[in-house]
Protein backbone atom coordinates (compact mmCIF):
# COMPACT_ATOMS: atom_id res chain seq x y z
CA UNK A 1 0.00 0.00 0.00
CA UNK A 2 2.82 2.66 0.89
CA UNK A 3 4.69 2.38 -2.69
CA UNK A 4 1.11 2.92 -3.65
CA UNK A 5 0.37 5.98 -2.12
CA UNK A 6 3.78 7.38 -3.10
CA UNK A 7 3.38 7.14 -5.76
CA UNK A 8 -0.24 9.22 -5.95
CA UNK A 9 1.65 11.31 -3.83
CA UNK A 10 4.21 11.93 -6.64
CA UNK A 11 1.77 12.03 -9.25
CA UNK A 12 -0.34 14.97 -7.89
CA UNK A 13 3.10 16.80 -7.05
CA UNK A 14 3.97 15.94 -10.55
CA UNK A 15 0.67 17.56 -12.17
CA UNK A 16 0.77 20.75 -9.14
CA UNK A 17 3.82 21.59 -10.34
CA UNK A 18 3.17 21.04 -14.27
CA UNK A 19 2.01 24.66 -15.31
CA UNK A 20 5.35 25.96 -13.51
CA UNK A 21 7.55 23.70 -15.77
CA UNK A 22 5.58 23.60 -18.56
CA UNK A 23 4.40 27.26 -19.13
CA UNK A 24 3.78 28.03 -22.56
CA UNK A 25 0.05 28.69 -22.78
CA UNK A 26 -0.07 26.35 -25.82
CA UNK A 27 0.97 23.35 -23.45
CA UNK A 28 -1.16 24.74 -20.25
CA UNK A 29 -4.18 24.75 -22.40
CA UNK A 30 -3.55 20.99 -23.38
CA UNK A 31 -3.56 20.40 -20.30
CA UNK A 32 -6.77 21.93 -19.21
CA UNK A 33 -8.13 19.61 -21.79
CA UNK A 34 -7.00 16.79 -20.55
CA UNK A 35 -7.93 17.44 -17.41
CA UNK A 36 -11.26 18.21 -18.59
CA UNK A 37 -11.19 14.69 -20.45
CA UNK A 38 -9.75 13.02 -17.43
CA UNK A 39 -12.37 14.43 -15.15
CA UNK A 40 -14.99 13.49 -17.76
CA UNK A 41 -13.94 9.61 -18.65
CA UNK A 42 -13.33 9.47 -14.80
CA UNK A 43 -16.70 9.87 -14.03
CA UNK A 44 -18.40 8.08 -17.03
CA UNK A 45 -16.83 5.21 -15.88
CA UNK A 46 -17.96 5.36 -12.69
CA UNK A 47 -21.24 4.68 -14.14
CA UNK A 48 -20.25 2.57 -17.00
CA UNK A 49 -17.33 0.70 -15.78
CA UNK A 50 -18.77 -0.44 -12.46
CA UNK A 51 -22.33 -1.23 -13.81
CA UNK A 52 -21.65 -2.29 -17.44
CA UNK A 53 -24.30 -0.15 -18.82
CA UNK A 54 -22.68 2.38 -21.40
CA UNK A 55 -24.03 5.52 -21.81
CA UNK A 56 -23.54 7.60 -24.75
CA UNK A 57 -25.29 10.86 -23.85
CA UNK A 58 -23.48 11.97 -21.20
CA UNK A 59 -22.68 15.39 -22.97
CA UNK A 60 -26.33 16.12 -21.98
CA UNK A 61 -24.37 16.90 -18.51
CA UNK A 62 -21.09 18.63 -20.41
CA UNK A 63 -23.55 21.06 -22.13
CA UNK A 64 -25.96 21.70 -19.67
CA UNK A 65 -22.94 22.85 -16.90
CA UNK A 66 -21.60 25.07 -19.99
CA UNK A 67 -24.83 26.76 -20.10
CA UNK A 68 -25.59 26.62 -16.49
CA UNK A 69 -22.38 28.91 -15.81
CA UNK A 70 -22.76 30.60 -19.18
CA UNK A 71 -26.32 31.48 -18.87
CA UNK A 72 -26.14 32.97 -14.84
CA UNK A 73 -23.02 34.49 -16.21
CA UNK A 74 -25.16 36.69 -18.34
CA UNK A 75 -28.64 36.86 -16.46
CA UNK A 76 -26.79 38.00 -13.10
CA UNK A 77 -24.48 40.04 -15.23
CA UNK A 78 -21.32 38.50 -13.54
CA UNK A 79 -17.48 39.98 -14.53
CA UNK A 80 -15.06 37.46 -15.40
CA UNK A 81 -12.85 36.58 -12.49
CA UNK A 82 -12.24 34.03 -9.76
CA UNK A 83 -16.13 34.70 -8.68
CA UNK A 84 -17.31 33.34 -11.96
CA UNK A 85 -15.56 29.48 -10.28
CA UNK A 86 -18.13 29.69 -7.77
CA UNK A 87 -20.85 29.07 -10.76
CA UNK A 88 -19.04 25.45 -10.96
CA UNK A 89 -20.82 23.98 -8.10
CA UNK A 90 -24.35 25.05 -9.53
CA UNK A 91 -23.25 23.39 -12.95
CA UNK A 92 -23.01 20.29 -10.95
CA UNK A 93 -25.95 20.55 -9.09
CA UNK A 94 -27.75 21.27 -12.62
CA UNK A 95 -26.08 18.17 -14.57
CA UNK A 96 -26.87 16.01 -11.35
CA UNK A 97 -30.45 17.16 -11.50
CA UNK A 98 -31.11 16.55 -14.81
CA UNK A 99 -29.38 13.05 -14.42
CA UNK A 100 -32.47 12.04 -12.06
CA UNK A 101 -35.04 11.97 -15.22
CA UNK A 102 -32.62 11.20 -17.92
CA UNK A 103 -31.86 8.27 -15.75
CA UNK A 104 -35.68 7.35 -14.50
CA UNK A 105 -36.34 6.97 -18.71
CA UNK A 106 -33.06 5.09 -20.00
CA UNK A 107 -32.21 3.02 -17.46
CA UNK A 108 -35.87 1.40 -17.50
CA UNK A 109 -33.92 -0.07 -20.44
CA UNK A 110 -30.62 -2.44 -20.96
CA UNK A 111 -27.92 -3.29 -23.38
CA UNK A 112 -28.22 -1.99 -26.46
CA UNK A 113 -31.65 0.09 -25.83
CA UNK A 114 -30.15 2.02 -23.22
CA UNK A 115 -27.32 3.08 -25.46
CA UNK A 116 -29.52 4.06 -28.19
CA UNK A 117 -32.32 5.90 -25.51
CA UNK A 118 -28.90 7.87 -24.17
CA UNK A 119 -28.05 8.69 -27.50
CA UNK A 120 -32.31 9.84 -28.29
CA UNK A 121 -31.80 11.94 -25.18
CA UNK A 122 -28.77 13.59 -26.01
CA UNK A 123 -30.00 14.59 -29.33
CA UNK A 124 -33.43 16.23 -27.64
CA UNK A 125 -30.73 18.11 -25.75
CA UNK A 126 -28.81 19.48 -28.33
CA UNK A 127 -32.15 20.36 -29.87
CA UNK A 128 -32.87 22.32 -27.07
CA UNK A 129 -30.19 23.84 -26.90
CA UNK A 130 -30.62 25.47 -30.39
CA UNK A 131 -34.50 26.20 -29.83
CA UNK A 132 -34.82 27.40 -25.92
CA UNK A 133 -34.55 31.14 -25.76
CA UNK A 134 -32.32 31.33 -22.39
CA UNK A 135 -29.40 29.38 -25.16
CA UNK A 136 -29.23 32.35 -27.54
CA UNK A 137 -30.17 29.16 -29.78
CA UNK A 138 -27.41 28.75 -32.92
CA UNK A 139 -25.89 32.57 -32.27
CA UNK A 140 -24.39 30.99 -28.38
CA UNK A 141 -23.35 32.97 -25.27
CA UNK A 142 -20.69 34.83 -24.85
CA UNK A 143 -18.75 34.48 -21.37
CA UNK A 144 -17.13 37.42 -19.38
CA UNK A 145 -13.10 36.99 -19.61
CA UNK A 146 -11.02 37.41 -16.90
CA UNK A 147 -8.63 40.39 -16.99
CA UNK A 148 -5.71 37.94 -16.00
CA UNK A 149 -2.14 38.77 -17.08
CA UNK A 150 -1.55 36.49 -20.45
CA UNK A 151 1.53 34.63 -19.04
CA UNK A 152 -0.35 32.90 -16.07
CA UNK A 153 -3.98 33.10 -17.68
CA UNK A 154 -4.30 29.37 -17.48
CA UNK A 155 -3.50 28.64 -14.32
CA UNK A 156 -6.74 29.20 -12.18
CA UNK A 157 -8.58 26.77 -15.13
CA UNK A 158 -6.08 24.47 -14.73
CA UNK A 159 -5.52 24.08 -10.76
CA UNK A 160 -9.50 24.13 -10.48
CA UNK A 161 -9.78 21.42 -13.13
CA UNK A 162 -6.94 19.51 -10.96
CA UNK A 163 -9.57 20.04 -8.05
CA UNK A 164 -12.37 18.50 -9.99
CA UNK A 165 -10.17 15.66 -11.02
CA UNK A 166 -9.00 14.69 -7.76
CA UNK A 167 -12.38 15.20 -6.44
CA UNK A 168 -13.77 12.84 -9.50
CA UNK A 169 -11.15 10.01 -8.56
CA UNK A 170 -11.96 9.52 -5.19
CA UNK A 171 -15.74 9.53 -6.07
CA UNK A 172 -14.83 6.71 -8.10
CA UNK A 173 -12.38 5.40 -5.60
CA UNK A 174 -14.98 5.22 -2.79
CA UNK A 175 -18.00 3.78 -4.34
CA UNK A 176 -15.60 0.76 -5.56
CA UNK A 177 -14.94 -0.20 -2.31
CA UNK A 178 -17.90 0.50 -1.01
CA UNK A 179 -20.77 -1.62 -0.38
CA UNK A 180 -22.63 0.54 -3.03
CA UNK A 181 -19.88 -0.46 -5.71
CA UNK A 182 -20.32 -4.06 -4.64
CA UNK A 183 -23.85 -3.79 -5.76
CA UNK A 184 -23.39 -1.89 -8.79
CA UNK A 185 -20.76 -4.82 -9.93
CA UNK A 186 -23.10 -7.38 -9.11
CA UNK A 187 -25.36 -5.55 -11.25
CA UNK A 188 -23.18 -5.59 -14.02
CA UNK A 189 -22.58 -9.67 -13.77
CA UNK A 190 -25.96 -10.18 -13.42
CA UNK A 191 -28.99 -7.89 -12.79
CA UNK A 192 -31.98 -10.04 -12.16
CA UNK A 193 -29.65 -12.30 -9.51
CA UNK A 194 -28.46 -9.29 -7.92
CA UNK A 195 -32.29 -8.10 -7.41
CA UNK A 196 -32.98 -11.51 -6.35
CA UNK A 197 -30.56 -11.17 -3.68
CA UNK A 198 -31.93 -8.21 -2.21
CA UNK A 199 -30.33 -5.31 -4.22
CA UNK A 200 -32.38 -2.78 -5.00
CA UNK A 201 -31.01 -2.46 -8.52
CA UNK A 202 -33.55 0.79 -9.69
CA UNK A 203 -31.88 2.68 -6.64
CA UNK A 204 -28.15 1.68 -7.00
CA UNK A 205 -28.32 2.51 -11.16
CA UNK A 206 -29.82 5.85 -10.44
CA UNK A 207 -28.20 7.34 -7.77
CA UNK A 208 -24.21 5.41 -9.48
CA UNK A 209 -25.62 7.65 -13.15
CA UNK A 210 -26.42 10.89 -10.95
CA UNK A 211 -22.75 10.47 -9.39
CA UNK A 212 -21.36 10.38 -12.49
CA UNK A 213 -22.97 13.37 -14.21
CA UNK A 214 -21.85 15.63 -11.45
CA UNK A 215 -18.32 16.19 -12.08
CA UNK A 216 -19.00 15.98 -15.91
CA UNK A 217 -21.49 18.82 -15.58
CA UNK A 218 -19.15 20.73 -13.33
CA UNK A 219 -16.07 20.14 -15.89
CA UNK A 220 -18.59 21.54 -19.03
CA UNK A 221 -18.33 24.78 -16.53
CA UNK A 222 -14.98 24.78 -16.85
CA UNK A 223 -14.90 24.17 -20.43
CA UNK A 224 -17.10 27.15 -21.07
CA UNK A 225 -15.77 29.55 -18.90
CA UNK A 226 -12.04 28.47 -20.55
CA UNK A 227 -13.14 28.78 -23.95
CA UNK A 228 -14.51 32.33 -23.32
CA UNK A 229 -17.84 31.28 -25.15
CA UNK A 230 -20.49 28.39 -26.19
CA UNK A 231 -22.54 27.43 -28.69
CA UNK A 232 -24.76 24.16 -28.93
CA UNK A 233 -23.20 21.98 -31.47
CA UNK A 234 -19.93 22.28 -29.22
CA UNK A 235 -21.77 22.31 -25.90
CA UNK A 236 -24.22 18.77 -26.97
CA UNK A 237 -21.51 17.59 -29.19
CA UNK A 238 -22.14 13.92 -30.22
CA UNK A 239 -18.38 13.39 -30.61
CA UNK A 240 -17.53 13.90 -26.76
CA UNK A 241 -19.31 10.54 -25.18
CA UNK A 242 -17.64 8.56 -28.43
CA UNK A 243 -14.26 10.19 -27.12
CA UNK A 244 -14.87 9.95 -23.46
CA UNK A 245 -16.25 6.22 -24.15
CA UNK A 246 -13.41 5.42 -26.03
CA UNK A 247 -10.70 7.02 -23.65
CA UNK A 248 -12.18 4.09 -21.10
CA UNK A 249 -12.00 1.41 -23.22
CA UNK A 250 -8.53 1.88 -24.04
CA UNK A 251 -7.34 2.50 -20.47
CA UNK A 252 -9.51 -0.16 -18.79
CA UNK A 253 -13.34 -0.14 -18.13
CA UNK A 254 -14.02 -0.62 -14.63
CA UNK A 255 -10.75 0.35 -13.11
CA UNK A 256 -9.44 3.64 -11.39
CA UNK A 257 -6.54 4.47 -13.39
CA UNK A 258 -7.65 3.23 -16.79
CA UNK A 259 -9.88 6.40 -17.97
CA UNK A 260 -7.01 8.77 -16.18
CA UNK A 261 -4.68 6.54 -19.12
CA UNK A 262 -6.93 6.90 -21.81
CA UNK A 263 -7.38 11.00 -21.83
CA UNK A 264 -3.56 11.36 -20.89
CA UNK A 265 -2.81 9.85 -24.41
CA UNK A 266 -5.73 10.42 -26.58
CA UNK A 267 -6.77 14.07 -25.77
CA UNK A 268 -2.79 15.35 -25.86
CA UNK A 269 -2.76 13.02 -28.98
CA UNK A 270 -6.41 15.06 -30.34
CA UNK A 271 -4.89 18.45 -29.59
CA UNK A 272 -1.66 17.89 -31.17
CA UNK A 273 -3.05 16.55 -34.49
CA UNK A 274 -5.73 19.68 -34.51
CA UNK A 275 -3.03 22.24 -33.77
CA UNK A 276 -0.72 20.47 -35.97
CA UNK A 277 -2.30 19.90 -39.18
CA UNK A 278 -5.28 22.16 -38.63
CA UNK A 279 -7.90 19.59 -39.51
CA UNK A 280 -10.44 19.94 -36.64
CA UNK A 281 -11.67 15.62 -37.67
CA UNK A 282 -8.10 14.52 -38.29
CA UNK A 283 -8.28 13.15 -35.05
CA UNK A 284 -11.40 10.95 -35.51
CA UNK A 285 -9.63 8.78 -37.90
CA UNK A 286 -6.89 8.07 -35.39
CA UNK A 287 -9.36 7.53 -32.96
CA UNK A 288 -10.74 5.24 -35.25
CA UNK A 289 -7.44 3.16 -35.66
CA UNK A 290 -6.38 3.11 -31.81
CA UNK A 291 -10.63 1.74 -31.37
CA UNK A 292 -9.91 -1.39 -33.29
CA UNK A 293 -6.94 -2.06 -32.34
CA UNK A 294 -7.53 -1.73 -28.51
CA UNK A 295 -10.69 -3.92 -29.23
CA UNK A 296 -8.46 -6.82 -31.33
CA UNK A 297 -5.22 -6.57 -28.88
CA UNK A 298 -6.30 -5.91 -25.99
CA UNK A 299 -10.27 -5.95 -25.49
CA UNK A 300 -10.10 -5.30 -21.74
CA UNK A 301 -8.03 -2.39 -22.44
CA UNK A 302 -4.30 -1.11 -21.14
CA UNK A 303 -4.43 -1.03 -17.76
CA UNK A 304 -6.28 -4.74 -16.73
CA UNK A 305 -4.22 -6.16 -19.82
CA UNK A 306 -0.40 -4.96 -18.34
CA UNK A 307 -1.29 -6.17 -14.91
CA UNK A 308 -1.86 -9.57 -16.34
CA UNK A 309 1.03 -9.33 -18.03
CA UNK A 310 3.05 -7.81 -15.11
CA UNK A 311 1.79 -10.72 -12.32
CA UNK A 312 2.39 -13.47 -14.81
CA UNK A 313 6.12 -12.60 -15.68
CA UNK A 314 6.49 -11.93 -11.99
CA UNK A 315 4.78 -15.48 -10.92
CA UNK A 316 6.06 -17.49 -13.46
CA UNK A 317 2.78 -18.40 -14.50
CA UNK A 318 1.29 -18.69 -18.18
CA UNK A 319 -0.24 -15.73 -19.14
CA UNK A 320 -3.53 -16.86 -19.38
CA UNK A 321 -6.30 -15.12 -16.95
CA UNK A 322 -8.71 -17.45 -16.34
CA UNK A 323 -11.78 -15.17 -16.67
CA UNK A 324 -12.57 -12.21 -17.59
CA UNK A 325 -12.23 -9.92 -14.19
CA UNK A 326 -10.49 -8.11 -12.19
CA UNK A 327 -7.92 -10.13 -10.53
CA UNK A 328 -6.61 -6.98 -8.54
CA UNK A 329 -9.50 -7.43 -6.15
CA UNK A 330 -9.05 -11.04 -6.07
CA UNK A 331 -5.63 -10.80 -4.94
CA UNK A 332 -7.14 -7.94 -2.00
CA UNK A 333 -9.91 -10.33 -0.86
CA UNK A 334 -7.17 -13.27 -0.75
CA UNK A 335 -5.50 -11.16 1.63
CA UNK A 336 -8.31 -10.19 3.61
CA UNK A 337 -9.28 -13.46 4.20
CA UNK A 338 -5.83 -15.08 4.22
CA UNK A 339 -6.56 -18.01 1.83
CA UNK A 340 -4.15 -18.55 -1.17
CA UNK A 341 -5.08 -17.55 -4.22
CA UNK B 1 -47.81 -27.74 11.26
CA UNK B 2 -48.64 -24.82 9.43
CA UNK B 3 -48.36 -23.93 6.19
CA UNK B 4 -45.26 -21.04 5.96
CA UNK B 5 -45.70 -20.72 2.15
CA UNK B 6 -48.91 -21.36 0.46
CA UNK B 7 -49.68 -21.12 -3.37
CA UNK B 8 -52.98 -20.71 -4.23
CA UNK B 9 -54.69 -21.09 -7.37
CA UNK B 10 -52.23 -19.00 -9.56
CA UNK B 11 -52.37 -19.28 -13.47
CA UNK B 12 -49.71 -17.82 -15.64
CA UNK B 13 -50.04 -17.44 -19.70
CA UNK B 14 -47.24 -16.71 -22.05
CA UNK B 15 -49.36 -15.94 -25.08
CA UNK B 16 -51.61 -19.25 -25.79
CA UNK B 17 -49.54 -21.45 -23.54
CA UNK B 18 -50.83 -22.12 -20.00
CA UNK B 19 -47.96 -22.36 -17.86
CA UNK B 20 -49.91 -22.90 -14.81
CA UNK B 21 -53.30 -23.29 -14.63
CA UNK B 22 -54.99 -23.06 -10.77
CA UNK B 23 -51.99 -23.93 -9.21
CA UNK B 24 -52.02 -24.77 -5.55
CA UNK B 25 -49.31 -25.83 -2.79
CA UNK B 26 -48.51 -25.79 0.53
CA UNK B 27 -44.92 -25.99 2.00
CA UNK B 28 -45.15 -26.60 5.75
CA UNK B 29 -42.46 -25.02 8.07
CA UNK B 30 -39.17 -27.03 8.89
CA UNK B 31 -39.88 -29.25 6.01
CA UNK B 32 -37.91 -30.24 2.59
CA UNK B 33 -40.78 -30.70 -0.01
CA UNK B 34 -39.95 -32.34 -3.56
CA UNK B 35 -41.43 -30.60 -6.26
CA UNK B 36 -41.05 -32.85 -9.73
CA UNK B 37 -42.55 -33.26 -13.01
CA UNK B 38 -42.04 -33.70 -16.93
CA UNK B 39 -40.36 -30.96 -18.80
CA UNK B 40 -42.80 -27.58 -19.43
CA UNK B 41 -44.97 -28.99 -16.42
CA UNK B 42 -44.57 -24.96 -14.76
CA UNK B 43 -41.90 -26.30 -12.02
CA UNK B 44 -39.94 -22.91 -12.45
CA UNK B 45 -42.25 -20.50 -13.65
CA UNK B 46 -43.61 -21.15 -10.08
CA UNK B 47 -40.64 -20.63 -8.93
CA UNK B 48 -40.41 -17.58 -10.86
CA UNK B 49 -43.83 -16.35 -9.49
CA UNK B 50 -43.06 -17.36 -6.10
CA UNK B 51 -39.58 -14.97 -6.04
CA UNK B 52 -41.24 -12.32 -7.75
CA UNK B 53 -39.62 -12.51 -11.32
CA UNK B 54 -42.85 -13.25 -12.74
CA UNK B 55 -46.20 -11.64 -12.24
CA UNK B 56 -49.58 -13.00 -11.70
CA UNK B 57 -53.29 -12.10 -12.15
CA UNK B 58 -54.83 -14.41 -10.64
CA UNK B 59 -53.97 -16.52 -7.49
CA UNK B 60 -51.96 -15.83 -4.89
CA UNK B 61 -48.84 -16.79 -3.05
CA UNK B 62 -49.00 -16.27 1.09
CA UNK B 63 -46.05 -16.42 3.00
CA UNK B 64 -46.82 -16.68 6.82
CA UNK B 65 -49.95 -15.65 5.90
CA UNK B 66 -48.86 -12.41 4.75
CA UNK B 67 -49.93 -12.18 0.58
CA UNK B 68 -46.24 -11.58 -1.45
CA UNK B 69 -48.08 -11.84 -4.80
CA UNK B 70 -46.37 -10.08 -7.34
CA UNK B 71 -43.41 -8.70 -5.01
CA UNK B 72 -40.52 -7.43 -6.64
CA UNK B 73 -37.59 -10.07 -6.07
CA UNK B 74 -35.81 -7.62 -4.10
CA UNK B 75 -38.61 -7.82 -1.76
CA UNK B 76 -39.66 -11.55 -1.67
CA UNK B 77 -35.89 -11.90 -0.59
CA UNK B 78 -35.68 -9.46 2.17
CA UNK B 79 -39.08 -11.58 3.67
CA UNK B 80 -36.40 -14.89 3.95
CA UNK B 81 -37.17 -16.59 0.79
CA UNK B 82 -33.89 -17.22 -1.08
CA UNK B 83 -33.45 -19.16 -4.34
CA UNK B 84 -31.24 -20.72 -6.45
CA UNK B 85 -31.77 -21.13 -10.40
CA UNK B 86 -31.29 -24.35 -12.61
CA UNK B 87 -28.28 -22.44 -14.70
CA UNK B 88 -26.80 -21.31 -11.96
CA UNK B 89 -25.86 -17.69 -12.00
CA UNK B 90 -23.14 -16.63 -10.02
CA UNK B 91 -21.25 -13.23 -10.24
CA UNK B 92 -18.47 -14.19 -12.82
CA UNK B 93 -16.44 -11.26 -12.67
CA UNK B 94 -16.18 -11.07 -8.80
CA UNK B 95 -14.25 -13.05 -6.48
CA UNK B 96 -16.21 -15.89 -4.38
CA UNK B 97 -15.53 -13.20 -1.52
CA UNK B 98 -17.44 -10.49 -2.96
CA UNK B 99 -19.96 -13.08 -4.36
CA UNK B 100 -20.89 -13.65 -0.60
CA UNK B 101 -21.34 -10.19 0.30
CA UNK B 102 -23.75 -9.25 -2.03
CA UNK B 103 -26.46 -10.36 -0.26
CA UNK B 104 -25.47 -9.00 3.21
CA UNK B 105 -27.01 -5.78 2.66
CA UNK B 106 -30.22 -7.28 2.82
CA UNK B 107 -30.99 -5.28 6.51
CA UNK B 108 -29.44 -1.83 5.78
CA UNK B 109 -30.42 1.27 4.00
CA UNK B 110 -29.62 1.97 0.38
CA UNK B 111 -27.88 5.60 1.81
CA UNK B 112 -25.75 4.09 4.39
CA UNK B 113 -24.64 1.07 1.70
CA UNK B 114 -22.70 4.22 -0.34
CA UNK B 115 -20.90 5.56 3.02
CA UNK B 116 -19.38 2.27 4.13
CA UNK B 117 -16.96 -0.41 3.29
CA UNK B 118 -18.31 -3.17 1.31
CA UNK B 119 -17.61 -5.36 4.25
CA UNK B 120 -16.80 -6.00 7.97
CA UNK B 121 -15.05 -8.12 9.27
CA UNK B 122 -18.11 -9.81 10.47
CA UNK B 123 -19.74 -10.35 7.64
CA UNK B 124 -16.47 -11.79 5.65
CA UNK B 125 -15.87 -13.92 8.79
CA UNK B 126 -19.48 -15.05 8.28
CA UNK B 127 -18.98 -15.52 4.73
CA UNK B 128 -16.08 -17.77 5.05
CA UNK B 129 -17.93 -19.73 7.25
CA UNK B 130 -20.49 -20.10 4.76
CA UNK B 131 -18.16 -21.14 2.27
CA UNK B 132 -16.27 -23.78 4.64
CA UNK B 133 -19.49 -25.11 4.80
CA UNK B 134 -19.75 -25.46 1.36
CA UNK B 135 -16.18 -26.87 1.22
CA UNK B 136 -15.33 -23.57 -1.01
CA UNK B 137 -13.04 -21.42 1.24
CA UNK B 138 -10.04 -21.96 -0.22
CA UNK B 139 -11.02 -20.45 -3.38
CA UNK B 140 -12.58 -17.45 -1.93
CA UNK B 141 -10.02 -14.67 -3.17
CA UNK B 142 -10.69 -16.10 -6.52
CA UNK B 143 -13.35 -15.32 -9.33
CA UNK B 144 -16.03 -16.96 -9.52
CA UNK B 145 -15.92 -18.03 -13.22
CA UNK B 146 -13.22 -20.09 -12.60
CA UNK B 147 -15.54 -22.61 -10.53
CA UNK B 148 -16.62 -25.65 -11.71
CA UNK B 149 -20.52 -26.22 -12.66
CA UNK B 150 -21.00 -27.91 -9.69
CA UNK B 151 -19.08 -25.53 -7.14
CA UNK B 152 -21.03 -23.06 -8.82
CA UNK B 153 -24.35 -24.74 -7.66
CA UNK B 154 -22.62 -24.58 -3.82
CA UNK B 155 -21.34 -21.38 -4.06
CA UNK B 156 -25.30 -19.89 -5.15
CA UNK B 157 -26.76 -21.85 -2.40
CA UNK B 158 -23.81 -20.06 0.33
CA UNK B 159 -24.45 -16.83 -0.92
CA UNK B 160 -28.34 -17.01 -1.08
CA UNK B 161 -27.56 -18.51 3.04
CA UNK B 162 -25.70 -15.34 4.19
CA UNK B 163 -29.07 -13.18 4.37
CA UNK B 164 -30.01 -16.91 6.28
CA UNK B 165 -33.17 -16.98 4.86
CA UNK B 166 -36.17 -19.46 5.84
CA UNK B 167 -37.17 -20.74 2.60
CA UNK B 168 -34.66 -21.86 0.37
CA UNK B 169 -36.22 -22.64 -2.76
CA UNK B 170 -33.50 -24.64 -4.89
CA UNK B 171 -34.08 -24.97 -8.63
CA UNK B 172 -31.97 -28.64 -9.94
CA UNK B 173 -29.45 -28.82 -6.98
CA UNK B 174 -28.30 -31.70 -8.43
CA UNK B 175 -28.73 -31.10 -12.24
CA UNK B 176 -25.63 -31.68 -14.34
CA UNK B 177 -23.46 -32.89 -11.48
CA UNK B 178 -21.37 -35.84 -10.47
CA UNK B 179 -22.66 -38.38 -7.90
CA UNK B 180 -20.11 -37.78 -5.57
CA UNK B 181 -21.50 -34.16 -5.08
CA UNK B 182 -24.98 -34.75 -5.41
CA UNK B 183 -23.88 -36.97 -2.27
CA UNK B 184 -22.21 -33.88 -0.41
CA UNK B 185 -25.38 -31.09 -1.77
CA UNK B 186 -27.64 -33.71 -0.35
CA UNK B 187 -25.93 -33.83 3.32
CA UNK B 188 -25.71 -29.86 3.25
CA UNK B 189 -29.37 -29.41 2.60
CA UNK B 190 -29.87 -31.84 5.51
CA UNK B 191 -27.58 -30.12 8.02
CA UNK B 192 -29.99 -26.89 6.90
CA UNK B 193 -32.89 -28.81 6.90
CA UNK B 194 -32.00 -29.63 10.75
CA UNK B 195 -31.51 -26.15 11.19
CA UNK B 196 -34.38 -25.21 10.81
CA UNK B 197 -34.86 -24.08 7.65
CA UNK B 198 -37.72 -25.05 4.75
CA UNK B 199 -36.71 -26.21 1.80
CA UNK B 200 -38.77 -26.07 -2.11
CA UNK B 201 -36.59 -28.59 -4.23
CA UNK B 202 -37.12 -28.74 -8.08
CA UNK B 203 -35.58 -31.97 -9.56
CA UNK B 204 -35.88 -34.32 -12.30
CA UNK B 205 -33.17 -37.15 -10.39
CA UNK B 206 -35.69 -39.30 -8.66
CA UNK B 207 -33.06 -40.79 -6.38
CA UNK B 208 -32.11 -37.68 -4.50
CA UNK B 209 -35.63 -36.26 -4.66
CA UNK B 210 -37.27 -39.64 -3.30
CA UNK B 211 -34.17 -40.03 -0.45
CA UNK B 212 -33.96 -36.10 0.63
CA UNK B 213 -38.10 -34.60 0.50
CA UNK B 214 -40.59 -35.64 3.48
CA UNK B 215 -43.08 -34.22 1.01
CA UNK B 216 -43.49 -34.58 -2.96
CA UNK B 217 -45.72 -32.69 -5.62
CA UNK B 218 -45.91 -33.68 -8.96
CA UNK B 219 -47.09 -30.85 -11.50
CA UNK B 220 -48.34 -31.81 -15.06
CA UNK B 221 -49.06 -28.99 -16.98
CA UNK B 222 -49.18 -26.30 -14.92
CA UNK B 223 -51.25 -28.17 -12.09
CA UNK B 224 -50.38 -30.02 -9.53
CA UNK B 225 -51.82 -33.65 -9.61
CA UNK B 226 -50.70 -35.23 -6.55
CA UNK B 227 -49.09 -34.93 -3.31
CA UNK B 228 -48.16 -36.84 -0.77
CA UNK B 229 -44.91 -38.70 0.91
CA UNK B 230 -42.37 -39.90 -1.51
CA UNK B 231 -44.18 -43.39 -1.42
CA UNK B 232 -47.50 -42.36 -1.87
CA UNK B 233 -46.35 -40.76 -5.41
CA UNK B 234 -44.53 -43.66 -6.39
CA UNK B 235 -47.20 -45.69 -6.47
CA UNK B 236 -49.77 -43.37 -7.96
CA UNK B 237 -50.59 -44.25 -11.65
CA UNK B 238 -51.38 -40.76 -12.19
CA UNK B 239 -47.86 -39.81 -11.58
CA UNK B 240 -46.48 -42.45 -14.60
CA UNK B 241 -48.95 -41.26 -16.67
CA UNK B 242 -47.86 -37.75 -16.54
CA UNK B 243 -44.06 -38.81 -17.24
CA UNK B 244 -44.62 -41.64 -19.44
CA UNK B 245 -47.85 -41.22 -21.05
CA UNK B 246 -46.36 -38.67 -23.85
CA UNK B 247 -49.93 -37.28 -24.85
CA UNK B 248 -48.66 -33.83 -24.61
CA UNK B 249 -45.07 -34.16 -25.89
CA UNK B 250 -45.72 -30.67 -27.68
CA UNK B 251 -46.00 -28.80 -25.17
CA UNK B 252 -42.31 -29.48 -23.93
CA UNK B 253 -40.70 -26.79 -22.66
CA UNK B 254 -42.96 -24.37 -23.56
CA UNK B 255 -43.20 -22.62 -20.26
CA UNK B 256 -40.48 -23.22 -18.77
CA UNK B 257 -38.12 -26.65 -17.69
Amino acid sequence: MLPRAAGLGLLLLGLGALPLVLSNPTYTSIAIFTLIYMTAATSWNTFAGYSGYIPLGHVVFFGSGAYTLAVAAQDWHLVGGYGMFLLIPLAGLVAGLLALPFGLVALRTRRHTFVVITIAIMFIFQLLAFNLGVTNGSSGIQIPTPLWPAATFNDPFYYITLGILILAVATSWFVRRSRFGLQLLAIRDDEDRARGLGVRTGRVKLTAFVISAIPVGMVGAMYAYFIGQIFPQFAFDPLFDVSVALMVFFGGLGTVAGPLLGAVVLEPLQQYLTLQFSIGDLYLIIYGVVFLAVILLMPRGVVPSTRDWLRARRTGRPDAPEVEGDTDRAAEVAAHTGSPT
Amino acid sequence: MSALLEIDGVSKAYGGVQALSACSLDVAEGTITGLIGPNGSGKTTLFNVVTGYEHVNVGAVRYRGRAITNHAPDQVFKLGIGRTFQLTRIFARLTLMENMLVATQHHEGWARSMVRRGSSAGERRRALELLEFVGLAGHAGEAAGTLSYGQRKLLELAYVLIADPEVLLLDEPAGGINPSLIHYITERIRELNRQGRTFLVVEHNMEFVMGLCERVTVMHQGCVIVSGTPHEVRADPRVLDAYLGGADDEEEGAGAA
